[in-house]
């Protein structure tokens, strides 16, 4: 894993910044995204999160992580965030913020799972659920930067409605025949589905025909048991393992 | 910055004030157990494991799986602290100390400075001698009891549990003392040289 990009994203002092809430889209039933502006943001590169911060009245401050959207092109901030009921923070990024409203927030963090349109080579990416989001910058990026090379994009999700960005992956793929858009939905399928309708794993991956790809760079978002899987095969197919960048959530109702 | 903008109806979840006791600042509590890694699990078997502890270019020791289960076992019971926010209470380790690695190979007292780690698949993290002795650091091997599961670091990661998470490497395979400080993978990532979760020290300059 180790020779790679952004040393230079890094080391600079992260400071807490007042994001304003300019306005909030549904994507799916449980996932909605935050456009924001961030006065003074220093910028960021395709695959990068952000720390969330939320002030109560009486002080208690809780924290989060959130994937920036966004390509490093735009001039506003997207997050797109997924509701976890019983979460502490999501809900009320969610459901509660108005547009006007402020919270702060710092970043960016991570340099080490990003893309860049500088790579050379094809760009494979694998995502469950709302790890779509990182990709997704990096798609975004790679439309408005021109890259040449191939991107491949295999998204698991639960059923069609809850596909995120699904018009906007829909559009980039029709436009674009150097994009290829795979989309597999493990749970419930519309009437005439004619994809894939289980979990992401070897032979899917084998049949869509990553191994057959000239140096690829690989990233893997979404709940670990996907990424663990999708992670493996990809190893035991023959990518080698520094050319794959993971992303990893877990079940762990935090957010 | 000044003052921190109220969230207008935000509100505390955390049930108790000992979860805010042991909970270092910005932290929440999570009962399972998420995996965060940068690329894919190594897979490594026991027979083609081996630990060694290096200074400068020298190598003090070199330990096969068994010859390193036959070293004097320690269990520590501890909090843990992962920089991505989750806290866990109470994890139960088995492994082997730093002190007794130290002893194994005669030294009476430990090199001065730090230490680098380094890991299958090329992760290295930096953590200072003195966070690594009295019992502060491990080199573990069983977590609640089994063998430490792969995608946890198994067969074998750092445990450095007063440090945030990312210091207890996974599949380490090397401790090698250094005399001046180095970041590591992460740490020239933009995450902190030393990573004190009770000092928030998550990224550079925290």
């Amino acid at each position: 894993m180790i020779d790679d990009p952004a040393q230079d994203a890094a080391p600079r002092r992260l400071i807490w910044r007042r994001a304003e809430l300019l306005g909030i889209k549904d994507e799916t039933p449980r996932v909605r995204t935050l456009t924001l502006a961030v006065p003074d943001w220093p910028g960021h590169l395709s695959g990068q999160h952000v720390d969330v911060r939320l002030t109560a009245e009486d002080g208690y401050q809780a924290q989060r992580s959130y994937s920036i959207g966004s390509p490093p092109e735009a001039r506003e901030i997207e997050l797109t965030v997924e509701t976890i009921s019983d979460g502490e923070v999501s809900p009320y990024l969610t459901g509660e913020l108005r547009p006007g409203d402020i919270f702060e927030l710092r970043g960016p963090i991570g340099g080490y799972f990003v893309w860049s349109n500088s790579l050379v080579g094809p760009l494979v990416l694998i995502a469950g659920g709302s790890g779509i989001v990182p990709l997704m910058a990096m798609l975004r990026h790679r439309a408005i930067a021109g890259h040449s090379c191939g991107a491949l994009l295999v998204y698991s999700s639960r059923s069609w409605d809850d596909v995120i960005y699904r018009a906007e992956l829909e559009r980039l793929a029709a436009e674009d025949p150097s994009v290829r858009l795979i989309h597999t939905l493990t749970r419930a399928q519309p009437a005439g589905w004619q994809g894939y309708r289980r979990r992401i794993d070897k032979t899917m991956l084998a049949e869509i025909g990553i191994p057959e790809l000239a140096a690829p760079h690989v990233f893997i978002c979404g709940p670990t048991p996907l990424v663990e899987t999708a992670a493996q095969a990809l190893v035991e197919l023959g990518i080698d393992a520094g050319r794959i960048k993971t992303e990893r959530f877990g079940p762990s109702g935090g957010s | 910055m000044d003052e921190p903008p109220i969230s207008r109806g935000f509100r505390s979840r955390r049930s108790s004030s000992d979860q805010r006791d042991r909970l270092p600042p910005g932290q929440y509590l999570t009962t399972d157990f998420p995996v965060l890694s940068a690329g894919p699990t190594p897979s490594i078997t026991v027979a083609n494991w081996s630990f060694a502890l290096q200074l400068g270019g020298s190598l003090l020791g070199k330990w096969n799986w068994t010859e390193f289960q036959s070293l004097p076992q320690t269990e520590l019971r501890t909090d843990i602290h992962c920089v991505t926010k989750w806290s866990k209470f109470d994890t139960n380790w088995r492994g082997v100390s730093f002190d007794t690695l130290l002893e194994a190979v005669g030294l009476t007292e430990a090199p001065s400075g730090f230490t680098m780690l380094h890991c299958d698949g090329g992760y290295t993290t930096n953590v200072p001698v003195a966070d690594l002795l009295g019992g502060k650091g491990m080199v573990a091997t069983h977590y609640e009891g089994l063998p430490l599961a792969p995608s946890h670091g198994g067969p074998a990661r750092m445990l450095v549990p007063h440090l945030y998470f990312w210091k207890s490497a996974k599949w380490v395979r090397r401790l090698r003392f250094i005399e001046k400080d180095e970041a590591g993978f992460w740490e020239s990532l933009g995450y902190h040289i030393y990573g004190d979760p009770w000092r928030e020290q998550r990224y550079t300059g925290d």
